[in-house]
């Protein structure tokens, strides 16, 4: 049984004001098969939680620790956490000219199983994992992201996770500017990539809608830097009810 | 600002310059085709660095070619037979020699003084052939070559270059792409560390001919490949392509001069260079002339240059001087960044290590110009030269 914990994390950036706190001790632990969904105001750290789990060097982790079955992650290089089981699906993934999709993935595979995949066997899932997601084979020959659309982009993020197969995954808003066709698709992929590995997901969103598609075990609220409430699918429902005005106001006072 | 300074320039009338039927235009003294030329070394003055030619180079490494006695006498080169076209030497008095263009700098002129025979390479098939030739044995001697290529009317073919081991040479090459002819000429640069190598192209395109120009430079101390084209008749067309990889130390210079002349020409320019190591340096001058009867103009000039360490420098100049204003486009684009660590964040957290990811980046800023070659052989065998080049720069860090 995989287990990812978040104890304590602090985070801050560097902003022209000089450093600034933005996770103020964050506590989650996501077991495997669990979809988490952390929602929250803008501004609040959701993304900040997401790229400091994969280690990306504009976060300063200021303390506390995010361990994969007992190992710390914080002190790996980003590749150091990939191959230790971490993905994350970003929300505007950026471009890579001259890189092909089918070179990247056979990379990334590569990379992450230590081992060239066969070839037989790799280009049968890739392709079944592009037809499931709805993807033109012309778009393994395209360099990564150049020209894509935002909805072919969160696409191609979902079709690395299925192939990479991580234990946990990290979803930051993958779905903003989708609509409600996209948004299916890419929901079956992320609950395919569940059904088949046991993946564990963070699943980062503003919106309770891509939550009817990918059932979340547990809501955490995020705010200003800490989870400010948890509980089950019900929480999402009423968030997307109320909004987050009660919680930005207990901030304020507090 | 571009401005020649070549003393021995011909006195212009100071900025007023008749251009045609009496009508007169404020012509700059730089203007590109205003340089004074010569075949004869003895007509240009002692090179002194200030000069907007040798501006960047490292002079004291080339000083030789362009005022020392150079061994003209032909070296041994390697070609494969193939249908479709021919490779021999043709004697300095040859009539093909000088149709293309005359030197505009002393250590050009100086090659072109001494040179014994030239090489002549001559594409005649209809059917597309490509001619590989493979030269190795310049050695250390100061040294002088001339080349001459020849499209026939409407052929289709490849010629090229490969230069490898020791050089210290000065030489100039002539294309001569006939009506209809589609040339592509490639010049690789693998030269051992030590050489220097200055190399002047002066090429000619005829009526709706198409020259493909590609310049690779991956080895050598000190190499410097200045292409003219020369767009003279209508529908001409050159593409010119470069690329380029300085290592710690290394000096590429390349200066694309696109020369406008017919109407109805059109020409692409697009160099992409990467820098890596102390010292390494690099230089690209991109300089377009559309002339007062090149109506209906097409052209388009870029560079782009990565940066992949400290320490190092590139040196990005586009000029573009327009005569006529009866033109579909001109344009230019010059970059030079480092790199991307977005793009280095997003491999990574697929996994894939931070050298690799380099290389991976790198490989496919490069790969644009790489595609654009057309030789399949060739472009796997320049993909694996710099993944070699990658390497080595990675284990020199």
């Amino acid at each position: 049984m995989s287990v990812l914990k978040i104890e304590d994390l602090q985070v801050s950036v560097e902003t022209e004001q000089g450093t600034k706190q933005i996770l103020r001790g964050v506590d989650l632990t996501v077991g495997e098969g669990e979809t988490h969904a952390i929602m929250g105001p803008n501004g609040s750290g959701k993304s900040t939680l997401a790229y400091a789990i994969a280690g990306h060097p504009k976060y300063h982790v200021e303390g506390g620790s995010v361990t994969l079955d007992g190992v710390e992650m914080l002190d790996k290089t980003v590749d150091e956490r990939a191959r230790a089981g971490l993905f994350l699906a970003m929300q505007y993934p950026v471009e890579i000219p001259g890189v092909s999709v089918s070179n990247f993935l056979r990379t990334a595979k590569t990379a992450i199983d230590g081992e060239a995949p066969a070839i037989r066997g790799w280009i049968k899932d890739l392709d079944s994992s592009m037809t499931a997601l709805r993807m033109d084979k012309s778009f393994r020959e395209r360099n990564v992201n150049e020209g894509f659309s935002g909805g072919e982009k969160k696409r191609n993020e979902i079709l690395q996770l299925e192939l990479l197969k991580p234990k946990f995954a990290v979803l930051d808003e993958t779905d903003s500017g989708l609509d409600v066709d996209a948004l299916k698709i890419v929901s079956e992929g992320v609950n395919r990539a569940k059904e088949n590995t046991g993946l564990g997901i963070l699943l980062i969103t503003h919106y309770n809608r891509i939550l009817r598609y990918v059932k979340p075990d547990f809501v955490h609220v995020f705010v200003a830097g800490r989870v400010a409430e948890q509980g089950g699918p019900e929480l999402a429902v009423r968030l997307e009810n109320e909004g987050y005005d009660r919680f930005l106001e207990s901030s304020n006072v507090g | 600002m571009a401005a020649d300074t070549t003393a021995t320039a011909p006195a212009p009338a100071p900025g007023i310059t008749e251009v045609a039927d009496r009508q007169t235009a404020f012509v700059p003294v730089q203007t590109r085709s205003g340089r004074f030329t010569s075949t004869s070394v003895d007509d240009f003055e002692a090179v002194t660095g200030l000069e907007f030619e040798w501006k960047f180079a490292p002079l004291a490494r080339v000083k030789h070619l362009t005022e020392a006695a150079l061994d003209g006498s032909p070296v041994e080169v390697h070609s494969a037979e193939v249908e479709g076209a021919t490779v021999g030497w043709i004697d300095r008095a040859d009539a093909r020699i000088g149709s293309a263009g005359t030197p505009e700098e002393r250590a050009s002129a100086n090659a072109w003084s001494s040179f014994e025979k030239a090489l002549h390479i001559r594409v005649t098939g209809e059917e597309a052939s490509e001619v590989v030739v493979r030269r190795d044995s310049f050695g250390e001697a100061a040294r002088s070559a001339h080349v001459v290529i020849e499209a026939a009317p409407n052929s289709r073919g490849t010629v090229i270059l490969e230069q490898t081991g020791e050089a210290n040479l000065s030489e100039n090459v002539e294309i001569v792409v006939g009506e209809g002819a589609q040339l592509t000429v490639v010049t690789v640069q693998e030269w051992d560390d030590s050489a220097r190598h200055l190399s002047s192209h002066f090429a000619t395109i005829g009526r709706d001919a198409n020259l493909r120009h590609v310049i690779v430079s991956l080895g050598g101390e000190v190499v410097r490949v200045n292409p003219a084209f020369h767009l003279v008749e209508q529908g001409a067309s050159v593409d010119s392509f470069g690329l380029y990889f300085a290592d710690a130390g290394q000096y590429f210079e390349q200066r694309p001069y696109i020369d406008h002349v017919a109407a109805n020409t059109r020409s692409r320019v697009n160099y992409k260079g990467a820098l890596q190591g102390k010292g390494a340096h690099t230089v690209w001058v991109g300089d377009v002339l559309i002339g007062p009867h090149a109506d209906g103009t097409d052209s388009y000039e870029q560079n782009r240059n990565l940066v992949l360490s400290e320490g190092t420098r590139a040196d990005s100049i586009p000029n573009l001087e327009i005569e006529t204003g009866n033109i579909v486009g001109a344009g230019h684009a010059s970059s030079t960044g480092r790199f991307d660590d977005e793009q280095l964040f997003y491999l990574q957290s697929r996994g894939i290590s931070e050298e690799e990811a380099r290389r991976l980046v790198v490989r496919g800023f490069l790969a644009e110009i790489i595609s654009q070659i057309g030789s399949a052989s060739l472009e796997t065998r320049l993909g694996e030269a710099i993944e070699a080049e990658l390497l080595r720069a990675q284990a020199g860090e």
